[in-house]
């Protein structure tokens, strides 16, 4: 069935059709429409859950860490400082390996106070041990939460799910509702290998010694640096499962969605534009334009952030005469983040150092703060790179007015 | 895919009064007409009730990926003539575009070299439909509706009644076809092929 909603109704849609059992959430702008349409599905019966309202972000992914413990399907959506709020509870849930859902709607980061979009605070989050997916339109906001559970439940570690605030979170465009029976055949019901029981009391996430020692039932148990590794290969395997979560989709649904990255025209590309999120289609209108003036300009919108899929995205772009990064977000005294891992990854490419032929890489920071992003100005900045201009202090500005 | 197929609308109303409603219901008349491409993208500052607001409705035979604010638009909906005082509705209306008022006025008051102008007494004739008094939004409709052929009047009162299910749908329906019947134009139907841009 397609509709025309706004991004946010994509995003609870696609809660409700992956049945979560427990929403805890606070409102906060972007994201307030999607909690909001959740508690309207529950309260009107159409929706079997729990919804738990909470005086705080940081109390709404407690409520989301305590009902996981139990087994339950747990949902929580944020933006900007409310995911900030969250911060500590974030690092919790992922060391806990809880397979939590969260959406956040991006929105820049106060001081000063903004409502509007960039992506700084998911960005800033890189490092919680969340898997981050972004998506770039309504039909993948709603296909990727409905895969984002399957990813958190293959792998037991939480997901974020995050989208442009206002430009997706409020823009009305059409979309496909997946449809319900295909949906419980693509997430079976959420089967935990271990849930906390009334009848059998547990402590869990106690504190852990620097070395492994026995567990109270005389069991040798990890110690705290292996339980981070274990995060981590986690996260590196979730690289697979990521994929594979796509093609099951892909064959259930009979669509042709990629897992890693949207490439457009990349094939005969020299030079390919990169970006996270809408900004990844806008630049399709770009790349037709320049490809009209004879640019050979390619685009690939990330999908997903971290784990890093490295491999993948420097095959696509170790050949090319230059890459142009283009980011929402700073790394305040360096660069952006999107930049500095494109450049490391095609660095430890070759393993033994850079690969052959390392392109150029250029940054551009843009839109923060709900910046107006022209096409005519995307075409302004990477017009120039594309034919030759080189700079070595990056990043570039776009639309700075200083 | 061409940047020009895109027939870009923008709205102005003021905050409570239904702008956002009613682009979204002719988002919806206009894809269910054979336009695939249609995207809502509301303005939003730090307006309250009242204050100016803005959103845009780009309609197109195919996929939109450009979700930036028009700037330039072929139509611009005004559902209150009184911004015309406060706001500057014609910023970037490209040659040949039109302009869609709530207004007691005829279109001469509003006339400009290159610009269509289509004008309706919407808060008359919702009245007479039996809508409270300063409801606009759905008359309004009927005169865009009028003044191009974007989308057909069965359509528009389909979705109109489905949209204000439980919210007065039959008085909705009727401003909007009551308006259609009582809009006045400028010139002709205005045509996207006239626009120059």
């Amino acid at each position: 069935m397609s509709i025309i909603e706004s991004g946010n109704v994509a995003a609870a849609l696609g809660v409700k059709l992956c049945r979560a059992n427990v929403i805890a959430a606070y409102p906060i702008t972007p994201q307030t429409p999607l909690t909001e349409k959740l508690s309207e599905l529950v309260e009107s019966g159409e929706m079997n859950a729990e919804y738990i309202p909470v005086e705080s972000e940081h109390s709404a992914l407690g409520v989301c860490i305590a009902a996981s413990s139990t087994g339950a399907r747990a949902f929580t959506a944020t933006s900007a400082n409310g995911l900030l709020y969250m911060h500590e509870q974030l690092h919790w849930a992922a060391g806990a390996r809880l397979p939590i859902v969260m959406c956040v709607a991006n929105r820049g980061v106060g001081a000063p106070w903004t409502v509007w979009n960039d992506q700084q605070d998911s960005l800033s989050q890189r490092d919680t041990g969340w898997i981050q997916l972004y998506a770039a339109d309504h039909q993948e906001i709603i296909n990727t939460v409905i895969k984002a559970y399957y990813v958190a439940e293959q792998t037991s570690i939480p997901v974020m799910v995050c989208y442009d605030g206002y430009i997706l979170s409020h823009t009305h465009m059409p979309f496909e509702v997946p449809d319900q029976e295909k949906v419980d055949a693509f997430l079976p019901p959420f089967r935990p290998n271990y849930a906390l029981d009334p009848s059998m009391p547990a402590n869990l996430n106690t504190v852990t010694l620097p070395e492994p020692r026995n567990n109270i039932r005389g069991e040798l148990a990890h110690g705290y640096m292996e339980l981070r590794y274990l995060l981590h290969e986690g996260m590196i395997r979730a690289i697979e499962v990521v994929g594979e979560a796509e093609q099951r989709f892909n064959e259930i649904f009979s669509v042709s969605g990629t897992a890693y990255m949207d490439m457009y025209k990349c094939d005969d590309a020299t030079y390919i534009a990169v970006a996270m999120g809408s900004l990844s289609l806008h630049l399709r209108v770009v790349a037709d334009i320049l490809r009209d003036e004879g640019i050979k300009l390619g685009i690939i919108g990330i999908k997903l952030y971290r784990p890093f899929p490295c491999g993948i995205v420097a095959d696509a772009l170790k050949d090319r005469d230059g890459i142009i990064v283009m980011e929402k977000a700073i790394s305040y005294g360096y660069v952006g983040p999107l930049y500095s891992d494109i450049c490391s990854c095609l660095y430890t490419q070759g393993l033994d150092g850079p690969s052959p032929g390392f392109p150029y890489v250029h940054n551009y920071i843009l839109g923060l703060g709900g910046r107006t992003i022209r096409t005519i100005d995307l075409m302004d900045a990477i017009r120039p790179i594309c034919t030759g201009k080189r700079i070595k202090d990056q990043p570039g500005w776009i639309g700075l007015k200083i | 895919m061409q940047e020009q197929d895109i027939i870009e609308i923008r709205w102005h109303g003021r905050g409570g009064q239904g702008a956002i409603t009613a682009a979204k219901i002719v988002a919806r008349a206009a894809f269910e007409s054979g336009y695939p491409g249609v995207v809502m993208i509301p303005t939003f500052g730090t307006e309250r009730r009242g204050a100016p607001v803005i959103t845009s409705l780009k309609i197109a035979r195919h996929k939109i990926y450009d979700l930036s604010v028009i700037e330039e638009p072929d139509i611009v909906v005004v559902l209150d003539h009184l911004l015309l005082g406060e706001v500057d509705v014609g910023a970037g209306l490209r040659d040949g575009g039109l302009l869609v008022i709530n207004t007691p006025f005829m279109p001469e008051a509003y006339t400009r070299d290159g610009i269509h102008v289509a004008t309706a007494d919407v808060n008359s004739i919702a009245s007479q439909a039996g809508l409270p008094y300063g409801v606009v939004n759905t008359g309004i409709i009927g005169a865009l509706a009028r003044a191009t052929a974007i989308f057909d009047t069965d359509m528009l009162s389909r979705v109109i009644r489905e949209e204000f299910e439980g919210r007065r749908p039959h008085e909705n329906v009727k401003a909007a076809l009551l308006t259609f019947d009582n809009t006045r134009l400028g010139g002709g139907v205005w045509d996207p092929g006239n626009v120059d841009r």
